[in-house]
């Protein structure tokens, strides 16, 4: 079969696809890494927040006299400490971290005291009286899309959204092309099904937590456990209206972000409390407040319709997508929209989305936010017109898949993609052929997410003593500091061990985009290696000036620099050790830096191959085997591509099995802590196997590919699929925890459920 | 992609065909498709507010570009050939 084709020639690295041990796995193993949580500072203070018991409240008044006068109390804030930032979306991050006028969620900020101690803290919280008037509150998304749902935020729609529905319905949005009617037309089976899941946390391990100082001259300093400093400088400066250039913000060492650390809860109300107090002031979220008031991912309530012909080719598609994001708006499902045929070469295709919103918390990205929900709802549908019609479902979507030339639903043409690779590589696998026992199931998904570069800058030292120092500004999630240490090694033409990649503070650098988008060993691999050329460059300079020819004559080759063409002359190699040990006599240190808002990251696509067993006395399913195939374009370090995507296959399990905010009639969330909300553990999971593909990505130097995010988006619908085929009925839910099987069970076998 | 001779205007913009996500037709007098005269996209996203001024709320709300396949975030300079492919596209975000 046809795959796509090879367009980079392959390239020999040094480097690049090696394994060398981890940068940061002594600090982690060893407890010496710090991380948000980690940091204190002379004279400090603790903070704690107190937050609204209720879904959706007025607050007609909040009394912090008593607080104030505690004991131990130095100092307490409550929104009206706060200005109105001139960005709307600034100011919703504001009024997230701080409820202005209403509480719009249970677990909403309304109230904060920083004192002497956690225990002075949390006293003076039960001395602030609010005055709260109860308001009807929707947590549910299809509920909060009908005419005369409580209405969260007023005059919050976009122009594209009609009349027909709530005011809380802030997005709509509609993607694809062709004739759908003619399409529905061609098809000999058309089937249409409605889905539901559940919002899921990120789940890192590592709760917020921040230290912040603010000196009398009006210059601050931040430490936090963030995806991006700069992110957090320029909304904390914005809120605290205060120059960008005043605050410096110092990242931690990262626990799990996932897209969770994308944005701010805690860090203004430390910089205000710091500010009023004049003392360094620390807040470390309890899990509880995470869950409550950090940002878990939309839910949604979709309904997907395919028609395919007997022989497996997709006649035509169309998905109704409806998103809750929390209570303000969200363009998520706009993401989930574009995504949700990507997989797929049609002629007639349409996405329709609308976001609503809730008296949930605000939601923040998680992996390839908006689409492993859509994707899960059409690989369920093309799944089941598959075993309608017997067919093998990787060779349906072969018979489908998008290739390079394929208009994809948004309107781009794809260049070179791997999803025909990563399908014939599973096809090929011995995972799909192992025989299954009654009771077993196998499912398969593809998945896809667009990945970006944007903002970054780096700076690349030679040391005096031939060793190279990279500063980049991206906090590192996923292995980022090896791997962009090895590919400032591959250029230069080092090894790796003489290379140290530091992650540093806003003051340090330009600016870089948050750590998100699959976009660093991408985008900062980039700006590296542009960084390392540049380095180069000034090296082969130093050289021809040592050896008095001209710079044109000098090329720099296997980690030094020699002479080149007919007449440069005959002199030894000069390697990056001997000409940085005379960079002062040659004309001072060498270094290189790139600034850039990289782009041409190039699309990812997946593949899952899962097996389950689903008892059908308790509803429990097993995860017997998984296998995941990634196109990630050029692995750099092979074991933390594997990593990233056994990860989201990990977390994808969850997403499918287990986990889901629960919120009860009162609206209040029901299960805020980890023994309630169920992420997988080990003991829960096979060992999740990898199979990487290389399709060089054309837009980087040496074909990368982000992989961080599309390794979630399969398994949803991968284990769903696998479900569904081990207990023989069709599971249009998640998670599909055992109570949610067993009804499925009962409602397909209504006699069995009545013995 | 074959190459068609197009109207060059003296200030060297070409007229480029941009496409429009289905939810924003609703400003194009139903279009799919429209042309404006533009050698970038900073250029190309000025003169479809101005034509189509019912865009310019989720233009300055703020819009990633798809040229040939690839998404530019904001990239004011990415120049445009009269048989580029155009796509506009909601802004990107990840996780």
């Amino acid at each position: 079969m046809a795959l796509d084709k090879q367009t980079a020639a392959k390239r020999e690295f040094k480097v690049v696809g090696t394994r060398p041990l981890r940068p940061d796995g002594v600090d982690k193993v060893t407890g010496k890494a710090l991380y948000g949580a980690d940091l204190t500072a002379p004279g400090m203070l603790v903070a704690r927040i107190l937050r609204s018991p209720h879904a959706h409240a007025r607050i007609r008044a909040i009394d912090t006299s008593a607080a104030e006068a505690a004991p131990g109390v130095k100092a307490v804030v409550t929104a009206a400490d706060f200005g109105a930032p001139a960005d709307e979306a600034v100011r919703d991050v504001l009024v997230n971290c701080m409820a202005h006028d209403k509480a719009l969620y249970d677990g909403h900020a309304v109230a904060a005291v920083a004192a002497i101690s956690e225990a002075a803290a949390k006293a003076a919280l039960k001395l602030i009286k609010v005055d709260y008037e109860v308001l009807p509150h929707v947590t549910d998304v299809d509920a909060a899309m009908k005419p005369g749902a409580p209405v969260i935020q007023p005059g919050r729609q976009a122009e594209t959204v009609g009349t027909e529905v709530s005011e809380n319905v802030t997005h709509y949005c509609e993607f694809g092309h062709g004739d759908l009617e003619a399409g529905f037309a061609k098809a000999d089976h058309v089937i249409e099904r409605s889905f539901k899941t559940e919002a899921t946390h990120q789940g890192y391990i590592e709760p917020h937590a921040c230290l912040a100082s603010f000196a009398s001259d009006g210059k601050a300093d931040l430490w936090c456990c963030t995806q991006g400093q700069y992110m957090v400088r320029n909304l904390c400066s914005q809120i605290m209206g205060m120059e960008a250039s005043q605050l410096r913000v110092t990242p931690s060492e990262i626990g799990g972000g996932f897209g969770g650390k994308t944005t701010v809860f805690i860090e203004p109300v430390a910089l205000m409390l710091a500010k009023k107090s004049g003392r360094p002031v620390k807040i470390v979220m309890s899990r509880s407040e995470v869950l409550r008031a950090t940002g878990p991912t939309c839910s949604s309530s979709m309904g997907v319709k395919i028609g395919m012909t007997k022989d497996g080719r997709i006649t035509a598609g169309h998905a109704k997508l409806r998103y809750q994001g929390g209570a303000f708006p969200c363009g998520t499902v706009e993401f989930g929209a574009m995504a949700a045929f990507a997989a797929y070469d049609l002629d007639a295709v349409r996405t329709e989305g609308w976001n609503a919103m809730t008296n949930r918390p605000k939601q923040a990205a998680y992996r390839a936010p908006g689409a492993p929900m859509s994707i899960y709802g059409v690989e369920s549908v093309v799944d089941e017109l598959c075993q309608h019609f017997g067919l093998d479902p990787l060779d349906v979507r072969l018979k489908n898949a998008a290739k390079a030339g394929t208009k994809a639903s948004y309107g781009v043409t794809f260049t070179d993609i791997g999803l025909s690779a990563c399908l014939a590589k599973a096809k090929a696998h011995p995972h799909y052929t192992a025989p299954l026992k009654p009771g077993q199931g196998r499912g398969v998904s593809c998945g896809f997410w667009f990945n970006f570069g944007g903002d970054t800058c780096v700076t690349l030292n030679v040391n005096s003593d031939g060793t190279v120092s990279v500063t980049e500004g991206n906090p590192d999630i996923g292995g980022s500091r090896a791997s962009i240490g090895m590919m400032a090694a591959e250029e230069l033409g080092v090894t790796f061990d003489k290379v140290r990649t530091q992650v540093v503070d806003t003051a340090s650098l330009g600016y870089n985009e948050v750590t998100d988008g699959s976009r660093v060993t991408f985008a900062v691999g980039l700006a590296t290696i542009k960084a390392a050329q540049a380095a180069k460059k000034v090296m082969c300079q130093r050289a021809a000036k040592i050896w008095g020819i001209d710079e044109e004559a000098v090329v720099w080759e296997d980690g030094a620099a020699r002479p080149s063409g007919p007449n440069a002359g005959q002199f030894p190699p000069m390697t990056l050790a001997e000409i940085a040990a005379v960079s002062s006599q040659t004309g001072g240190p060498i270094a290189g830096h790139h600034e850039v808002n990289a782009d041409g990251a190039g699309v990812s696509f997946g593949v899952h191959l899962v097996d389950v067993e689903v008892d059908p006395e308790t509803g429990a399913t097993k995860v017997l085997r998984y296998t995941v195939f990634q196109d990630a374009g050029k692995a750099v370090h092979p074991s933390y591509v594997e990593g990233q995507m056994q990860g989201g296959a990990a977390q994808g399990i969850g997403w499918a099995l287990n986990e889901e905010y629960i919120y009860g009639d009162d609206g209040k969330l029901q299960n805020p802590g980890f023994l309630d909300y169920r992420v997988p553990v080990a003991s829960d999971l096979p060992m999740i196997d990898t199979v990487i593909l290389e399709i060089p990505n054309p837009g980087h130097p040496y074909g990368v590919r982000g992989v961080g995010e599309t390794s979630i988006v399969p398994p949803l619908a991968a284990i769903a699929n696998a479900v569904s085929r081990a207990a023989g009925v069709r599971l249009t839910s998640l998670p599909m925890s055992p109570p949610r099987i067993l009804a499925a069970l009962d409602a397909a076998h209504p006699a069995a459920a009545a013995e | 992609m074959p190459r068609t001779r197009r109207r060059r205007p003296s200030n060297g913009a070409r007229v480029v065909k941009v496409a429009i996500w289905g939810s924003l037709r609703g400003f194009t007098e139903g279009r799919a498709e429209v042309e404006v005269e533009a050698a970038t996209t900073k250029e190309m996203l000025d003169k479809l507010a101005e034509a189509y001024p019912g865009l310019r709320p989720q233009i300055e709300r703020g819009v990633s570009v798809a040229v040939d396949g690839l998404v530019y975030k904001e990239a004011w300079f990415t120049p445009l050939r009269p048989d580029s492919e155009v796509v506009l596209m909601p802004l990107m975000v990840g996780g």
